[in-house]
C-alpha cells in the first residue's frame, strides 16, 4: 500500500512538468506557431525559479520569475518567427541551445545549493484520510495550478471568444487577416503563454522534483511535452492524460527493481522517448485524422500581404 | 436612381512599388443600385475594392460614405460604417463550424447581440440561403460557402455589399439564385457593387457598369444597353479573336481509365469513385465541375502522384501504366500541366530553364548520365519563350517572377514541346487574361489536331465549350459519361455540377425519347 502511495505520489510530480510545458506548447501551437525551444524555455525556468527562490526567500517570487523568463524566451522566439519571419524549426532549436547554455552560465554559481522540501498542501481532517488524503488532498500548489491550468485552456479554446480566434488564427491566417484579426499580435501572446507555462514546468524541476539547480536537468522533457501535443491531437484534456501516461513510465522505471523487474537501467530509462517515438509513429498513420486536428497553419510564416 | 449617391471615389490613386494600380479614378454608386465594377485581371478592380474596405489605403484622393469622409483604416471600420464583403478566395476556416464561422466574421459586440445562432437562421431563410449553423465549413460546398460569407455580411445590415467575382465558383444554377438574392437586397436599398469579367452576367443584373482598364477609368456606361462585343472592346480596348475549333475525326484510343476508385489524402478532399473515360487522338475531352469535387484527386491519379491499385486502371496506347510514378509515364508519352503554378509545376525560385530540366529533361534530351547539359536546357527554354511570346527579361529570370498569364504559357509550352501523345492539363487559363487564354487555348487545339490525346480539367464553361470536342462532368468524385459537346448545354451540364445525378439521367432519358421520332 505504501509502495503504490509512493509511485502514485511519484507519478505526480513526473508529470506535472510535463503538464504545464505541454498545456503551454499547445496553445502556442493552436495559435499556428510551431515552437520547438520548450525545451530552452524550461530550463530557462528552472534556472529563474530557483536563483529567484535563493535569492528573494520566498517561492511564489521565484515561481513568477521563473514564468517571467520562460514568457522572456518566449518573446525572444516571437521577435525571431513573427516579426523577423524566419524560420520557426531552425529558431526552435536555436532556442533550445541557447537556453541550455544560458541557464549554464546563470547556474555556476547555484549549484550546491539546495533548498528545502517543498510544501505539501496540509487539510486536517481531509489530508489525514489514508491513502486518498494524500494523494487528492496532499500535494503541492503547484499540481492544482497545472490541473486549473488545463481546465482553464480547454475551457478558453472551447467556449470563449478570444479561444475562438485563436484557433481561427491557426486554422488559417490569411483569413484571419483578411477578416481584420492582428495575426501577429495574437500569436505573440500565444507564444509568450507556452514560454511562461514552459518556465512554470522549468520552476517545478529545480524547486518541487529535486530540489536543486543541476545543469541540463530538463534532461529531454521539453521534447516529451513537444510530442505529448501532437499524442494528444491538439487536446488539452488528453494533454493531462498524457503527461500523466509518461509520468508513469519514468516512475516505473524508478521502481521496476523494487518490483523485481530484472531490466537494464538503461533500457528502462529509454522507455519515454521509445513510447514516444511508437505513439508517434501510431498516430501518424492516420494523415486525414492528424489533419483533422493539426492547426492547418502550424509552422508555417505569415506575411501581411496587404 | 435615388438623390444622393452612397458611395463616391473622387480622384483615387494608389501606387505599389513599380506599379501604378489605380490612377484617379472615379465613380459614383447610387442607393439600391448594382454597380458593376468591370476590367480584366490586373486592370486594378481588387486593388480599388480593397480600399473602399479598408485593407488598403489609397495614396491620395477622396472617398465619401452617405455624404461623409470615409478613409477606413481597417475592415471592422469599413463594417461599422456599413460597407461589407464577400471575398472571391473566401475567408472561412474549415475545421471550425459556420456558426464559428459567422461569429469571427463580426464584431464582438455584433456577436452577442441576441442569439447569433437563431438570428443566423433567420436571416438566411429570409434570404432563401439556406445554412446550418452546426456544420463544419470543411465539408461544404463552394456555394454553400460563399453563402455563408452573405449571411455573415447580411447580419451587420450593410449599405453596400461588395462582391468580388463571386460567381467564377458557382454553377449556373447557384449563379441565378444569387442574383435572386442580389435584386432582392437590391430592392430594399442596399448598393451592391458587382465585380466580375462576366458580361453576359453583368449586362443580366447591373443597371450601372464601371470599366478600368490598366488601373485607369476608361469609361462608365449602362450595360443593358451595350452588347457583350462592345463591354468587351471597352474592357480590353482592342478585338479579340477567339481560337476556332476544328479537329480531325477522332483517331485511335491513346488513354484509358477505367474504374478507378481513390481515397483522398486531404482532410475534406474528395475520394473518386470508379472514374472511367475514353480519350482518343485528336480529341480534348474536358472535365467540368465547381472545385472541390475530385479534380485534385484525379490529377493525382492520372499524373501518377498516387498509383492505382491496379496497372491496367490507367492504360496510354493499350499498355497498363496504372502503377507507375510519373516520371515513367512521362517517360511513356504523358505530358501534365497541374494547376498550381507555383509549387507543383514549376519551381518558384529556380530559373526558367532550369525548370525545363524538371519535365523535359529526359524528352529532351536537357541531361545526360545524370549531368545536366545547360546549353541545351537554355536553348530548350528559349525555344519555348519565342514560340509562346512569353514575356520575361530572359529565361534566366525566376518562375515566380512572371505573371501568372506568362508563366502559365511557359509551362503549358515546356509541356506541349515535349510532343506529348497525352497531356493532361488542369485550369490552363485560370487567372490568366484573354488574350494569353487564347493563345494557350490556339496551342491545346493545335497539339490535339497534330494526334495527341488531350485533357482539360476546367471549371471555365466557356473554355471548355470552346476547345473540347467531349465533356464529362465531375461532381462529388464521380465523372458522369462524357457526351459531344455540340449536345450540351451551360443548363444541362450545370444540373449535373450540382451533384444531381438523378436529373441529369432524367434529362437525357427526355431527349432521347424526344429524339427517338426523328430516327423512325
Amino acid at each position: 500500500m505504501d509502495l503504490l502511495l509512493n509511485i502514485l505520489l511519484g507519478v505526480t510530480v513526473a508529470a506535472t512538468p510535463l503538464v504545464f510545458a505541454a498545456i503551454g506548447e499547445l496553445v502556442t501551437e493552436k495559435s499556428g506557431v510551431l515552437n520547438l525551444g520548450v525545451e530552452g524555455m524550461m530550463i530557462m525556468g528552472a534556472i529563474a525559479a530557483f536563483a529567484g527562490t535563493v535569492g528573494t526567500g520566498s517561492y511564489v517570487a521565484g515561481i513568477l520569475i521563473g514564468a517571467l523568463a520562460g514568457a522572456a524566451m518566449g518573446g525572444l522566439f516571437g521577435v525571431l518567427t513573427l516579426t523577423l519571419m524566419s524560420n520557426q524549426v531552425a529558431c526552435g532549436l536555436a532556442l533550445t541551445l541557447f537556453g541550455l547554455g544560458l541557464s549554464a552560465l546563470i547556474g555556476q554559481s547555484y549549484s550546491g545549493i539546495s533548498l528545502p522540501q517543498f510544501p505539501r498542501v496540509d487539510i486536517p481532517l481531509l489530508t489525514d484520510i489514508p491513502f486518498l488524503g494524500p494523494l487528492i488532498f496532499g500535494q503541492d500548489a503547484l499540481v492544482y495550478l497545472s490541473l486549473a491550468l488545463v481546465a482553464g485552456v480547454a475551457w478558453f479554446l472551447a467556449r470563449t471568444r478570444p479561444g475562438l480566434i485563436l484557433r481561427a488564427v491557426g486554422e488559417n491566417h490569411e483569413a484571419a487577416h483578411g477578416i481584420g484579426y492582428p495575426v501577429i499580435r495574437i500569436r505573440y501572446l500565444a507564444v509568450m503563454f507556452g514560454g511562461a507555462c514552459a518556465g512554470l514546468g522549468g520552476a517545478y524541476l529545480s524547486l518541487v522534483q529535486t530540489p536543486l539547480w543541476v545543469e541540463k536537468m530538463s534532461a529531454g522533457r521539453g521534447w516529451i511535452a513537444l510530442a505529448l501535443v501532437v499524442f494528444a491531437s491538439w487536446r488539452p484534456l488528453r494533454v493531462l492524460g498524457g503527461a500523466y501516461l509518461f509520468g508513469g513510465i519514468t516512475i516505473m522505471q524508478l521502481h521496476s527493481q523494487a518490483l523485481g523487474l530484472q531490466v537494464d537501467a538503461q533500457i528502462l530509462s529509454m522507455m519515454p522517448y521509445l513510447a514516444t517515438i511508437l505513439v508517434l509513429v501510431v498516430i501518424s498513420r492516420d494523415r486525414v485524422k492528424m489533419k483533422l486536428n493539426a492547426p492547418s497553419c502550424l509552422g508555417k510564416v505569415f506575411y501581411a500581404t496587404s | 436612381m435615388s438623390e444622393s449617391p452612397i458611395l463616391k471615389l473622387e480622384n483615387v490613386t494608389k501606387t505599389f512599388p513599380g506599379v501604378i494600380a489605380n490612377e484617379n479614378v472615379s465613380f459614383t454608386v447610387g442607393r439600391g443600385e448594382i454597380h458593376a465594377l468591370l476590367g480584366e485581371n490586373g486592370a486594378g478592380k481588387s486593388t480599388l475594392v480593397k480600399m473602399i474596405y479598408g485593407i488598403q489605403k489609397p495614396d491620395s484622393g477622396e472617398m465619401t460614405l452617405m455624404g461623409e469622409p470615409f478613409s477606413p483604416s481597417k475592415p471592422s471600420e469599413a463594417r461599422a460604417k456599413g460597407v461589407g464583403m464577400v471575398f472571391q478566395h473566401f475567408c472561412l476556416f474549415e475545421a471550425l463550424t459556420v456558426y464559428e464561422n459567422i461569429s469571427l466574421g463580426l464584431s464582438a459586440a455584433e456577436a452577442k447581440n441576441g442569439d447569433l445562432r437563431k438570428r443566423i437562421v433567420e436571416v438566411s431563410t429570409a434570404y432563401g440561403l439556406k445554412v446550418a449553423p452546426s456544420q463544419l465549413v470543411g465539408t461544404l460546398s463552394v456555394g454553400e460557402r460563399q453563402r455563408i460569407e452573405i449571411v455573415r455580411c447580411l447580419l451587420s445590415e450593410p449599405k453596400l455589399l461588395i462582391m468580388d467575382e463571386p460567381t467564377s465558383v458557382l454553377t449556373p444554377q447557384e449563379v441565378s439564385v444569387l442574383f435572386q438574392t442580389l435584386r432582392r437586397l437590391a430592392a430594399e436599398g442596399c448598393s451592391i457593387l458587382y465585380i466580375s469579367h462576366k458580361l453576359d452576367e453583368i449586362r443580366a443584373l447591373c443597371s450601372k457598369a464601371t470599366v478600368l482598364r490598366g488601373g485607369k477609368l476608361v469609361g462608365s456606361c449602362d450595360p443593358r444597353q451595350e452588347t457583350a462585343k462592345s463591354l468587351a472592346e471597352m474592357m480590353i480596348g482592342a478585338t479579340l479573336n477567339k481560337p476556332v475549333r476544328e479537329l480531325p475525326e477522332p483517331g485511335e484510343i491513346r488513354l484509358k481509365v477505367q474504374d478507378l476508385s481513390l481515397d483522398s489524402e486531404e482532410q475534406f478532399g474528395v475520394d473518386l469513385e470508379n472514374v472511367s473515360m475514353v480519350v482518343r487522338a485528336g480529341e480534348i475531352l474536358g472535365v467540368a465541375g465547381v472545385a472541390g469535387n475530385g479534380q485534385t484527386e484525379l490529377m493525382e491519379a492520372l499524373i501518377g502522384e498516387r498509383p492505382c491499385r491496379f496497372a491496367r486502371q490507367i492504360q496510354l496506347d493499350g499498355a497498363d501504366i496504372g502503377l507507375a510514378g510519373p516520371r515513367e509515364r512521362r517517360a511513356a508519352g504523358m505530358c501534365f500541366a497541374p494547376e498550381e503554378r507555383l509549387g507543383h509545376a514549376a519551381v518558384p525560385g529556380m530559373a526558367l530553364w532550369e525548370n525545363t530540366l524538371l519535365s523535359a529533361g529526359k524528352t529532351n534530351d536537357l541531361a545526360r548520365g545524370g549531368l545536366i547539359s545547360p546549353g541545351n536546357a537554355n536553348r530548350f527554354a528559349s525555344q519555348v519563350v519565342a514560340d509562346l511570346k512569353v514575356k520575361t527579361a530572359s529565361v534566366k529570370s525566376a518562375a515566380r517572377s512572371l505573371s501568372g498569364g506568362n508563366l502559365q504559357k511557359f509551362i503549358m509550352g515546356r509541356e506541349i514541346m515535349q510532343a506529348p501523345k497525352v497531356l493532361v492539363a488542369s485550369q490552363p487559363t485560370w487567372g490568366v487574361d484573354a488574350g494569353a487564354a487564347a493563345a494557350i487555348h490556339k496551342i491545346l487545339l493545335d497539339l490535339a489536331g497534330a494526334g495527341a490525346a488531350v485533357v482539360i480539367i476546367s471549371q471555365d464553361l466557356d473554355e471548355l465549350f470552346t476547345i473540347s470536342t467531349r465533356i464529362s462532368v465531375i461532381a462529388g468524385g464521380y465523372l458522369f459519361p462524357s457526351q459531344p459537346t455540340e449536345e450540351l448545354t451551360v443548363e444541362k451540364l450545370g444540373v449535373a455540377m450540382g451533384g444531381r445525378a438523378k436529373e441529369v439521367e432524367a434529362t437525357r432519358a427526355a431527349d432521347a425519347a424526344a429524339a427517338e421520332p426523328a430516327h423512325v
